[in-house]
């Protein structure tokens, strides 16, 4: 890629006008579109993760071999996404046992907790 | 160092210290990542628990919110522009892009103060519940990102002006547009995760 010296950046031009397409995209898809609930959270996420790719491959300079291979440490960006992951996923699916704001569906410590508040404020 | 001196490339990359402070600011990248990935964990777990205070689907405005979006987007998108113009060698072309990105930027810091004002007029404020406090926490971590980032590329720019392009004070300058290309991509997963969410549930 020596052809930095290019007067026009065509490719922070196509990146912009994707990240554009894609907002308005996944802005209509939640508050337009007739998908469910399910659909709508997972076509956005999808499209939030495809406009966090053209940042950091076509702003931030990831691929060029200018920076000899080796100045951007890839592991450590895909070890970053991959622990983020793993701390969201992870505190939703452990917050989601017996934390249910419908009574009926509780699991049975919270019940339990409540009941002994319950009987030990009394 | 110099023996290490590179006489072709972009003037960033030149010497081993430039490649190893870039180097540096990745890792550091991907601390922020881990950061922010606590912030959001906590949001999560905490959706829906509003307490008495008004629902975020209540009192989010899907107007302002496409209009601070577009606004970080353009800023990003011409934070790149002046990296171009840097490694075109024209520092008045960095300059002026940079100033456009800042203007832009804090555009987007006036209208999500404006946005919090708002909302405690509104009765949702950091105390009135834990969804509302993980809220706050969340977006203003990412707005006191923007700000430190502001101040950060004012004094840069002051630098540049006087020393002009040099392989340190480029270096400093590609290191700030990767941050600021960075709080892009965490306001990308919080416009779809708190806002877009919030609204459609």
């Amino acid at each position: 890629m020596a052809e930095h010296n290019k007067r026009i950046p065509v490719q922070h031009i196509v990146g912009f006008v994707l990240s554009l397409v894609l907002t308005l995209l996944a802005a209509w898809a939640a508050l337009r579109s007739d998908l469910s609930t399910f659909w709508i959270i997972t076509s956005i996420m999808i499209l939030a993760v495809i406009q966090a790719g053209i940042q950091l491959f076509m702003f931030m300079h990831m691929t060029e071999s200018e920076s000899h291979n080796g100045h951007v440490p890839w592991n450590m960006m895909f070890h970053g996404f991959v622990l983020a992951a793993i701390v969201v996923a992870g505190s939703l699916f452990t917050m989601s046992f017996g934390h249910d704001h419908d009574p009926q569906h509780n699991g049975g410590h919270e019940q339990h907790q409540q009941q002994e508040e319950h009987s030990g404020g009394h | 160092m110099s023996s290490h001196e590179l006489k072709t490339g972009p003037l960033e990359y030149r010497t081993q210290q430039g490649q190893m402070n870039i180097l540096g600011f990745w890792i550091f990248l991907g601390a922020e990542i881990v950061l922010f990935s606590t912030l959001f964990a906590t949001y999560a777990v905490l959706f829906g628990r509003t307490a008495d205070a008004p629902l975020p689907g209540e009192l989010f405005e899907p107007g302002s919110v496409l209009i601070m979006t577009f606004l970080l987007l353009t800023s990003s998108f011409t934070c790149g522009i002046a990296i171009h113009e840097m490694r075109r060698g024209s520092k008045k072309g960095l300059i002026t892009w940079m100033i456009i990105t800042l203007a832009l930027g804090l555009g987007f810091i006036g209208l999500e103060i404006e946005e919090f004002i708002h909302y405690a007029h509104e009765g949702a404020t950091l105390q009135s519940s834990a969804y509302w406090s993980g809220f706050f926490i969340l977006a203003g971590t990412h707005g006191l990102h923007v700000t430190v980032g502001i101040g950060w590329a004012i004094l840069l720019l002051i630098q540049i002006a006087k020393r002009g392009l040099t392989p340190v004070t480029s270096r400093k300058f590609f290191i700030i547009s990767l941050y600021w290309h960075f709080l892009d991509v965490v306001w990308i997963f919080l416009f779809t995760s708190i806002y877009l969410i919030g609204m459609v549930v």
